[in-house]
């Protein structure tokens, strides 16, 4: 028998899991697995890439941080939150995923996120389509122009951009302006009918935020100050998700 | 960070404008058809965002302009759901494969239903369920909340139909 003392592990290795957990209020309950495996169970991802969110949460938990912050599963998740619904013990595992893909160096990040936030980025559209507030508004007034003219019904039909005071602020999904744009009037129809009174906005009107799943804060960040900035500059009351 | 205004999800208006009688809809059109429908809950206005509450409005909406006896709800539902795979980026990530792959469980919930149509009120969601139907072959319809509110209503007009099957091609076409 040896007279030596075995140390095991002489200092604490920081893990990634940790760092996340100073971020996130009650951090994010991720020390609090049972290892029930209700996550995995109800969980669409489950079995991609060799993993499911119980075993991302144990390799974490064990400090396999390589091989947690290499896997591409974490572009795979969704975040959909379905596992925090099932869970006992509300751990937040896909704030753990949120924070692996920042982890990334944001040009390794999967290149169609990565070219639908920089579109975002690149006018005050904040449109993942890169679709400027003149196209934007071209687009609008053209389609809206055509359908007045051509049914008597909806003569009146309004799609304004910018209108002060309106009481909702909508926001609206790219596709349909850039490639659909037939296909935005019967939301359009619909507002009509019930007299709504409200507006897009020229600047942040894109319904879209790659850059949220990105991981980028900062343009995430910026995307929304613009979108919630114009809403306020216009005083809508309501900022309305049309999806 | 900052702001003045409330934010709040149409689901909601819809289903408030049909209780107040401002938007005068039902499912007359679909008295004989019987075409059969199911919902998609979206997981970011649902289960995300506004619970249960909000996915009883959006089934008050649904059943009101398709027929209650034509609606089928999949399993599990409301804030149970199980995502699409349509979110968090994964339609642009170039994971196609695992993206299929994802969607095969929202597959299956869907063909249970035997739904003709899956009604989707979220982009994603539409874009990623139609891709689904067609991959595993099961062909059911995608259909946006708003087309089928102005389907019902009689104010639809025939360009503002193209992710139709034929079946709703012609249907209470408006100006026609």
């Amino acid at each position: 028998m040896s007279e030596e003392v075995i140390k095991l592990g002489a200092k604490k290795k920081s893990r990634f899991m940790d760092k996340v957990m100073e971020i996130l209020p009650e951090g994010g309950n991720l020390n609090l697995c049972l290892t029930c495996g209700a996550c995995s169970s109800g969980c669409p991802a489950t079995g991609l890439d060799g993993l499911d969110p119980r075993k991302f949460l144990r390799m974490a938990a064990l400090g396999l941080d390589d091989e947690i912050l290499k896997s591409d599963w974490v572009w795979m998740c969704t975040m959909c939150q379905r596992c925090v619904y099932a869970c006992p013990m509300k751990i937040d595992i896909p704030q753990l995923v949120y924070h692996a893909r920042a982890s990334w160096p944001r040009e390794k990040r999967p290149k169609g996120i990565l070219g639908s936030c920089d579109m975002a980025l690149r006018n005050d559209s904040c449109s993942a389509m890169g679709a400027s507030p003149e196209d934007f508004t071209f687009v609008v007034e053209d389609v809206l122009e055509e359908y007045r003219e051509a049914q008597p019904e909806f003569a009146e039909m309004q799609a304004p951009i910018d209108k002060q005071g309106a009481y909702f602020f909508l926001n609206q999904n790219s596709r349909e302006p850039v490639t659909e744009p037939d296909e935005m009037v019967p939301l359009w129809r619909i507002l009509h009918r019930v007299g709504a009174d409200w507006t897009y906005g020229s600047k942040g009107w894109g319904g879209e935020n790659y850059c949220m799943f990105l991981a980028d804060n900062e343009a995430w960040e910026h995307i929304v100050r613009t979108t919630a900035q114009q809403a306020d500059d216009l005083g809508c009351k309501v900022f309305l998700n049309t999806e | 960070m900052e702001h003045q205004f409330e934010v709040k999800n149409i689901y909601e208006y819809y289903a408030q404008w049909i209780r107040q009688g401002k938007l005068n809809v039902n499912s007359d059109w679909n008295k004989d058809l019987k075409i059969k429908f199911t919902v998609q809950d979206p997981c970011q206005i649902v289960r995300k965002s506004y619970g249960d509450p909000i996915a009883e409005d959006l089934r008050f909406v649904v059943k009101t302009v398709v027929g209650e006896e034509n609606f089928i709800d999949m399993q599990p539902n409301r804030s149970n759901n199980y995502c699409c795979g349509g979110g968090g980026g994964f339609l642009q990530s170039g994971y196609k494969a695992e993206r299929l792959e994802f969607g095969r469980l929202k597959d299956i919930q869907i063909q249970a239903t035997e739904a003709d149509y899956c009604i989707a009120g979220c982009h994603n969601c539409h874009a990623q369920i139609h891709e689904l139907s067609e991959h595993y072959g099961a062909g059911y319809g995608v259909i946006h909340l708003w087309t089928i509110i102005c389907l019902a209503l009689g104010i639809l007009g025939e360009n503002e139909r193209e992710y139709l099957r034929p079946d709703l091609k012609d249907v209470a076409v408006y100006g026609s």
